[in-house]
């Protein structure tokens, strides 16, 4: 290609989170020549916003802890959709992934006899989150940052990849991407490419997600005819902030709630009370006397309904707020002033209280903060082979969030870091021993290039005002209305149907201004990728018609487990359309079913 | 409850001043766009992006002061853009966002901040020592406490592009590190476990020389890192005290012993320099959290 700045390597991984990173090492050590690609600077990414802690059962604080008791937790966290296999692997391999971490340099927090601290989180049995005050996700992505560094990766920072390249025979062998800072075109040939992008949030007005969380990768996986599965399995963290407008969809740590935080609605109502389901009643607190003495004694005492699981409380808050009972802005209120002393709250929650003073002007020591459900996570993704990270597209693999299985309908806190080690790693095996296995050079195919290339630059051409930025809001405001928290058939096929017009406004995006460092542009090219991932999760939340974690249909409020548990629901692209169809979920192994049976 | 929520800066109209063009120049154009409650820069910049001027370049990423990519100048002022809040600025008079100045221009708000990653690049890696099969690190939060101070940068480069040595001598970037891998490098040289020596490094190939230590790093790091007072100088003390006695250096640094027992570990810290008592000094701090609106007043 005569004008097009072309490379050649091995692995080409795309997104420099965690997981695109520790893919990086690990096929650098396998001695591929390998090629990092990220939309923003290196170090940027969205994994620095974690900030609970990575969850691996090391047993440093209970002993009793191990993989099948962590294994077991994610399964039944996940509402048993999770892919076994994967749930498994992230199990057994996450405690060896975080003291790796720190032959890489990672300063963890220390126990008395200077080991890794780990700390409870919701859902896990034990005390496993292995944690830097309340900013792991920093010291996660730092440590890998360097370590990549260290072992001489080439990071080609700020390049917006458009489309993924395939040969003859249908194999992924490379990438046509898009320098942000110039605007010009450049070509990655490689053997094998691994995806690790991360999440979908932005199709949705309030998200937890920074402005990168577009659904890249699905769709790139999408379109290069890779099937995805559970779409529909989104989660909402209950408490995001809502006012400042500004500030709307920004997290409030889990760890308030455990630290003592309650939820009341605008009657000053302990409301959580009321939404114990029947799942959970045996293991939660129904009066507020018994609730109140878990923090200090957790074996004789229940847990606090405020500290159900991630679905719960957030379904919980949007029935508040629908009926009238909200917050001023909104939402609900989350206090903790009134539970614990101003120096606790300082000292605990260091950064909560600095977000709060400087965000919203408010102190959280002495007033209760306004809080409400955001898009927090995406558990479906691109489905993978458990063991190697393999797409169903040969030469294309997957880590981190834009993978499926792992998480099945619903993920527990600390689970996300564990994740995108464990499969970083395999992902990054994976895609050096399929390299390994592929002979001659790669051959980059010009036609499709040039395709690439042209309809990128297609949106300069269009006559007419459609901005990427209205559009972009159009989007957001069907998935946040229509297949939000909360979902119905009527919604949804109602959402189905604007999507389609949706689908012809992404198209028809003009873009002003020249091709330097257009945000305009590169957000018309992000917004095709959210708009086709929007029609998977519609469509997958259409046919799954029971309520399953992070999906939840008002016209079926229960799991079907008999039907609908058993299997995933893949989307994928035919004939141009995006359709939708269910498959067996893989069976798990009779040993590893008699854990569930064992316990309770 | 916030005063915002009154909403009386509502009616009023923002004259925000952003810088526009590349490196070839370019100038301030003024946008006249309606204040809204509880706002930070960087949302009235977004909504300029999608209002008047969509092609408007400008980074950002968590919007949460978490990855330090939209760091600017406001009102001259260093700082990150969605931390500053535009109650905090004067409303009445227009408000000027420009691109940061130690770096080259890109486009628009967007500086080319590649020599950042190039010294990243140069300094040596952490380098632990070998563990035998199944043993595992072990380290006292005592002792850890001091890297993870450094460990808190989210790389905006507002301390590079304050700093004089940089920012007034451009070729100074060949032999001069900047504050922010000072900090990197006296998170390596403090790591409990770290094998290898930098300190000849440090002022031979890093140019620690050339900081007169005016603080002004230390005032805009937006994670009130102690810049100043926790890295360069310990490091200064360092390369000129030990006199690259490899001797003292090793006591210090506990390496060798993947294993130290708390005797020999607080043998290795007893408080001796003015390093340690800058250190102790920090401790007492231990649990109070930075206010980080950008000036750490130290
Ligand atoms: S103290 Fe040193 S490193 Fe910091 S700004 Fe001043 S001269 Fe630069
Ligand atoms: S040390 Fe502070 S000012 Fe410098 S890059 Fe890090 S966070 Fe920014
Ligand atoms: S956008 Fe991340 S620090 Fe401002």
């Amino acid at each position: 290609m005569p004008d097009i700045e072309t490379h050649d390597f091995d692995i080409l991984i795309i997104g420099a989170g965690g997981a695109g990173l520790r893919a990086a090492i690990e096929a650098q050590a396998k001695g591929m020549r390998t090629a990092l690609v990220c939309k923003s600077l290196l170090g940027k990414a969205h994994t620095v916003m974690a900030e609970g802690g990575v969850a691996a059962a090391m047993g440093n604080v209970y002993s009793e802890d191990n993989w099948k008791v962590h294994f077991r937790d994610t399964m039944r966290g996940g509402k048993m959709l999770n892919n076994w296999r994967m749930a498994q692997l992230h199990a057994q391999e996450s405690p060896e992934r975080v003291l790796e971490l720190e032959q890489w340099g990672a300063l963890f927090d220390r126990t008395p006899d200077g080991l890794i601290l780990q700390r409870d989180f919701g859902g896990h049995r034990y005390a496993r989150l292995a944690h830097v005050g309340d900013r792991t996700g920093l010291e996660l992505l730092r440590t890998v940052q360097h370590r990549a560094v260290a072992v001489g990766i080439q990071v080609f920072m700020e390049c917006k990849i458009i489309r993924l390249l395939h040969d003859e025979a249908g194999r992924v062998n490379g990438a046509v991407g898009l320098w942000r800072e110039t605007g010009k075109f450049v070509v990655f040939g490689a053997k094998s490419v691994i995806l690790a992008t991360g999440g979908v949030g932005k199709m949705y007005k309030f998200t937890s997600n920074s402005w990168e969380g577009t659904g890249d990768g699905h769709a790139l996986a999408l379109w290069a005819g890779a099937d995805l599965i559970d779409m529909e399995c989104i989660q909402f963290h209950p408490t995001g902030m809502i006012w400042p407008p500004s500030a709307r969809g920004l997290l409030v740590t889990e760890g308030v709630r455990g630290d003592g935080g309650i939820l009341k609605n605008r009657d000053n109502e302990r409301f959580m009370f009321n939404y114990i389901s029947d799942y959970f009643k045996a293991e939660t607190s129904d009066t507020i006397e018994e609730a109140d003495q878990w923090y200090d004694n957790k074996r004789d005492f229940r847990r606090p309904p405020e500290l159900l699981p991630r679905d719960e409380v957030a379904r919980a808050i949007n029935s508040e707020v629908k009926a009238g009972r909200g917050s001023p802005h909104g939402g609900v209120f989350l206090d903790i002033a009134s539970r614990r002393s101003a120096e606790d709250i300082r000292r605990r929650l260091p950064s909560m209280y600095h977000q709060f003073k400087e965000l919203a002007d408010v102190d959280i020591t002495k007033d209760a903060m306004e809080i409400g459900p955001t898009c927090h996570y995406i558990m479906g993704g691109i489905r993978v082979d458990a063991d190697s990270a393999a797409a169903t597209v040969p030469g294309l693999f997957a880590a981190g969030e834009v993978a499926g299985g792992m998480h099945g309908a619903n993920r527990l806190g600390g689970n996300s870091l564990s994740d995108l080690l464990v499969f970083g790693r395999r992902a990054g095996i994976g895609a050096a021993e399929y390299a390994l296995g592929t002979s001659g050079k790669v051959n980059i195919d010009e036609t499709q290039v040039e395709k690439i290339t042209q309809h990128a630059l297609s949106f300069f051409d269009h006559e007419g005002h459609e901005n990427a930025y209205s559009a972009h809001q159009a989007l957001q405001n069907t998935m946040q209305e229509l297949v939000g928290i909360i979902r119905t058939e009527s919604e949804l096929l109602e959402a189905k149907d604007q999507l389609r017009g949706l689908e012809e406004r992404a198209q028809a995006v003009s873009v002003e201004g020249h091709r330097q460092f257009n945000p305009g542009w590169h957000l018309a090219l992000d917004l095709e990728a959210m708009v086709a991932v929007a029609q998977c999760t519609t469509l997958g939340a259409i046919d799954r018609r029971e309520s399953r974690g992070g999906h939840t249909r008002e016209d079926f409020p229960l799991p079907d487990n008999e039907t609908l548990g058993k299997i995933n629901m893949v989307t994928s692209i035919a004939n141009g359309e995006v359709s939708v169809r269910s498959e067996a979920l893989p069976e798990m192994p009779p040993e590893l079913k008699e854990l569930f049976e064992e316990a309770h | 409850m916030s005063p915002e929520t009154t909403g009386t800066d509502t009616q009023k109209t923002l004259k925000m001043r952003l810088w526009r063009g590349d490196e070839s120049g370019g100038e301030f154009a003024e946008y006249q766009i309606p204040a809204q409650e509880g706002e930070v820069v960087l949302d009235v910049v977004h909504r300029i992006q999608a209002e008047d001027a969509p092609d408007l370049a400008v980074r950002w990423n968590c919007k949460a002061g978490k990855c330090g990519s939209c760091s600017a100048e406001i009102n001259g002022r260093p700082a990150l853009m969605c931390m500053t809040r535009m109650s905090t600025l004067d409303i009445d008079a227009p408000i000027t966002v420009s691109p940061m100045r130690g770096f080259p221009i890109i486009r628009d708000l967007v500086t080319d901040v590649s020599y950042n990653y190039a010294v990243a690049r140069r300094i040596p890696p952490f380098q632990p020592p070998v563990l035998a099969e199944g043993e595992v690190f072990r380290m006292q939060q005592i002792d850890v406490d001091r890297g993870q101070e450094f460990r808190k940068c989210i790389e905006c480069f507002l301390c590079q592009n304050v700093c004089h040595v940089i920012r007034d001598h451009e070729d100074n970037k060949e032999s001069f590190a900047g504050p922010r891998f000072f900090a990197r490098l006296a998170e390596l040289e403090m790591h409990p476990l770290d094998t290898l020596d930098r300190r000849r490094l440090v002022s031979e190939q890093f140019g620690l020389g050339l900081c007169n230590i005016t603080k002004c790093c230390t005032e805009v790091c937006p994670e009130g890192i102690h810049i100043t007072d926790n890295a360069i100088i310990p490091l200064k003390e360092r390369v000129v005290d030990a006199r690259f006695d490899p001797v003292a250096w090793l006591g210090r640094k506990l390496t060798g012993k993947p294993n130290p027992t708390p005797a020999n570990v607080a043998a290795a810290y007893a408080p001796e320099t003015l390093e340690d008592q800058l250190n102790a000094r920090r401790a007492g701090q231990v649990g109070s959290h930075p206010m980080t609106t950008g000036i750490d007043s130290n």
